[in-house]
């Protein structure tokens, strides 16, 4: 009797005790900007760090989360955004070849599955004898959001810096928002997601969209955890081909990591468009026609794995003839 | 409770099936629970592994159940627009239909909205519904219509059953102890007193002048959940009456059938005559009609512009690789069989038009079910998904075992009403004499009442 009392005191115990390390271990983390870059903690070691309380404690190193982004902000400055900014994309149809590199920083970055795509490169033939062209597409973050419009809950929300996010918290997976967004950006969490160790203790934060719930909504976010630390999006940086320009149309820049432009005159010359426009939904992506291209459209189909082959195979076997 | 020979004659008549449970319908009860059972396992597995073990998918985000919601809510409607206008035209013949109406009203407006919780992926997030609400959401409008409706139909349903109550309380049925007391409460003292009377039929005018037009606007709502988005086959202005004369029409249907099966199994036929059938059949015709009219106008505007994104599901629906069956038989089925039957004299009988309302209120499902998934199955940009369950719907066994709980749960849910009211209502129930037909009995009364409706 008295033995079942003690394991269950032990269980209970420790128990608490591991809330208390993962608590310490996320707000440490957060409070103390850890410049520990390397994803993996494959060596486990004890660090001492700082506790709210201004205690000094030593958690093993398997409990810290190192991720680069951990500053932890509040719900409403989730809402609210970045003051002063207004993000907007320009997307380079003529220099995108399908290296989906775009596709695999999104999605690890996000920690997502393959088979989640949050940013999607679609092949494009807008008629019988128009030629094909790559378009890749994130969430649009429209200025007039059908998605915000239909959410009964205000679980998906317009900032003031221009993004569209979700608060997973308070999503309650109706999926109203997916059928009112025309671009099919938005997915859901049909299966419980599989999360990685270092992010499940986590609390929700809709500028990484992390970590994944069941039963929710997600999509693409523009990264804005990126832009306060002054780093561009995964997307934009692992681009070999400098697709992506991101940037502030307050400031009129845009820059693709190796070239900063003026947005108004990147939209000017190049004769920008935003996707459908005709709907009405004011999109903050712009798309610069695929004129003179750098690639043929073959390049970004010939070596593709089957399964990725497949999905283009249409349009593409109808081209050869 | 005073009841006149009329009246009497019909309760006693009726008295049996509310004292004796019967054979037949324990065995078809236990089928029904059976069926339930089934569906709250599926139920059960869809909330413990997710929506994943449901058909439906990023593109296809809701497939058999809101077209299941679409359907009962829409039954509900119709029971209380015909309810109310029943109750205000205080024709007699439509007397001993109303309760029909009513039952279909409430059963369904119960078991409808589980269809629409059915996809909500989180069920532990629903009181968000009313903590966080955003008015701009038209789910957050349906979510107040059908909360408003819903106790709506429960008072007028109320209110309409209260005298008959009061009778079942006097008529010291053979019955058990609870179901004597419980009738003797919901009858709430009611005795016929002339203040009484009077406060009963001004509620009952009221609610009905309410629930009519609140019929009308909540079925528009629910039209507005796809009307509002800017998908090809929804975005449409003609949504919202399109969904208020589907409701209708459906309804009628299923009021016929539900009156063919009790004049069967409770051997009704006194009082769910065969003009019944005809006045019904001639409802189903017209309303028919319109919602033909509605339909042509929706496809041809569709297929006589050119707009691609609206072509591609026009040419979905009319194409038999993909939905053209089924959209011919939701048009045959659902628009000229059932007019044609109730048109030509020699088929505007009671079987022919409760077997075409039957067919029809299929086919009402199944058009329901073409509103949905071709127009979620047809984005504006291309899938190009080689996942094919993401590409094209098709339900599991967990969305038809729910389906089919559905179903059975609203009629075991008849059954039961049927065993707890008379199915035909007893208080204020008339004879009445149809031109042409043989009479049983003639009273100077009947004879009066029928001058004065024609």
């Amino acid at each position: 009797m008295k033995e079942q009392q003690n394991t269950q005191d032990n269980g209970r115990r420790g128990f608490i005790k591991n809330v208390a390390i993962a608590t310490v271990a996320t707000a440490a983390c957060g409070s103390l900007s850890c410049s520990c870059n390397s994803k993996k903690a494959t060596v486990t070691e004890k660090v001492k760090l700082l506790s709210p309380d201004g205690e000094i404690v030593e958690i093993d190193s398997a409990y810290l989360n190192h991720h680069e982004n951990m500053a932890v902000l509040s719900q409403h400055e989730q809402r609210v955004g970045i003051a002063g900014k207004k993000f907007v994309m320009v997307v380079d149809l003529a220099r995108c070849k399908n290296a989906r590199k775009c596709i695999t920083a999104c999605q690890k970055h996000h920690y997502r599955p393959e088979d989640k795509e949050w940013l999607t490169v679609k092949l494009m033939k807008d008629s019988d004898k128009a030629a094909p062209y790559w378009f890749p597409k994130q969430c649009f973050h429209c200025d007039n959001p059908p998605c915000v419009k239909v959410c009964p809950v205000d679980a998906t929300f317009k900032r003031q810096d221009g993004l569209v996010l979700i608060d997973n918290d308070r999503c309650i997976g109706c999926k109203f928002c997916m059928a009112a967004c025309p671009y099919s950006t938005r997915v859901f969490n049909w299966d419980e997601p599989e999360i990685p160790l270092d992010i499940k203790n986590l609390d929700y934060n809709a500028e990484t969209g992390v970590p994944a719930k069941v039963g929710t909504v997600e999509k693409c976010d523009f990264c804005p955890d990126r832009a306060r630390e002054g780093l561009l999006p995964p997307c934009v940086e692992s681009c070999p081909n400098g697709v992506f320009y991101f940037g502030d149309e307050n400031e009129d820049t845009v820059t693709n990591g190796e070239e900063t432009l003026s947005f108004t005159q990147l939209i000017k010359d190049r004769a920008g468009y935003r996707f459908l426009e005709e709907l009405g939904t004011k999109p903050r992506v712009y798309y610069l026609p695929p004129k003179e291209r750098q690639f043929p459209v073959e390049r970004g189909y010939e070596n593709l794995p089957d399964d990725i082959k497949a999905r283009f195979k249409d349009i593409m076997e109808a081209e050869k003839k | 409770m005073e009841l006149n020979t009329y009246q009497q004659q019909a309760f006693n008549y009726q008295r049996p099936n509310i004292e004796k449970f019967g054979k037949k319908n324990i065995a078809w009860s236990i089928i029904f629970l059976i069926c339930i059972m089934i569906g709250l396992y599926a139920l059960y597995l869809q909330i413990a592994k997710g929506h994943g073990i449901t058909g439906m998918r990023d593109n296809v985000v809701w497939g058999l159940f809101i077209v299941n919601f679409i359907f009962f809510i829409g039954l509900s409607y119709a029971g209380a627009i015909i309810g109310g206008v029943l109750h205000l035209l205080k024709l007699p013949w439509g007397k001993p239909i109303v309760r029909l109406a009513q039952m279909m009203t409430l059963i369904s407006v119960i078991v409808g909205p589980i269809f629409i919780l059915l996809c909500v992926g989180r069920f532990d997030r629903l009181h968000h519904l009313f903590i966080y609400p955003r008015i701009q959401s038209p789910m957050t409008w349906d979510v107040m219509a059908v909360v408003t409706f819903f106790a709506g139909s429960i008072l007028f349903l109320y209110m309409a059953l209260i005298k008959d109550l009061a009778v079942y309380r006097d008529a010291k049925m053979n019955i058990p102890k609870w179901k004597q007391k419980l009738y003797k409460i919901l009858a709430i003292g009611y005795r016929g007193a002339a203040s009484q009377k009077r406060h009963l039929i001004i509620s009952q005018n009221l609610l009905a002048i309410i629930m009519i037009p609140l019929s009308i606007i909540v079925a528009s709502i629910l039209s507005w959940i796809f009307g509002m988005t800017l998908r090809p086959g929804w975005h449409s202005t003609i949504f919202g009456p399109y969904f208020v004369l589907g409701a209708l029409y459906s309804g009628c249907g299923v009021l016929i059938v539900a009156m063919w099966v009790y004049r069967k199994m409770y051997k009704l036929q006194d009082y769910f005559t065969n003009k019944h059938f005809s006045y019904l059949g001639y409802c189903m015709m017209v309303l028919g009609a319109g919602y033909g009219y509605f339909t042509f106008s929706e496809y041809f505007t569709g297929w006589f512009g050119s707009a691609k994104w609206d072509s591609e599901v026009i040419n979905k629906l009319f194409s038999f690789n993909e939905y053209g069956g089924w959209t011919l038989f939701a048009n045959l089925a659902g628009i000229v069989i059932p007019i044609l039957i109730v048109a030509i004299p020699a088929t505007r009988k009671p079987n022919w038009i409760s077997l075409s309302a039957f067919v029809m209120v299929i086919a009402l499902w199944v058009k329901r079910y073409l509103i949905i998934v071709p127009t979620l199955e047809t984005p504006a940009l291309p899938m190009q998904d080689t996942r094919m369950e993401f590409v094209k719907y098709s339900a599991t066994w967990p969305e038809w075992a729910l389906t089919i709980a559905g179903i059975a749960s609203f009629l075991l849910f008849f059954t039961l009403m049927s065993k707890f009211v008379t199915v035909v209502p007893v208080s204020g129930l008339e004879e009445v004499n149809f031109p042409h037909e043989p009479h049983h009995h003639h009273t100077a009364e009947t004879n009066k009442d029928e001058n004065k409706t024609a």
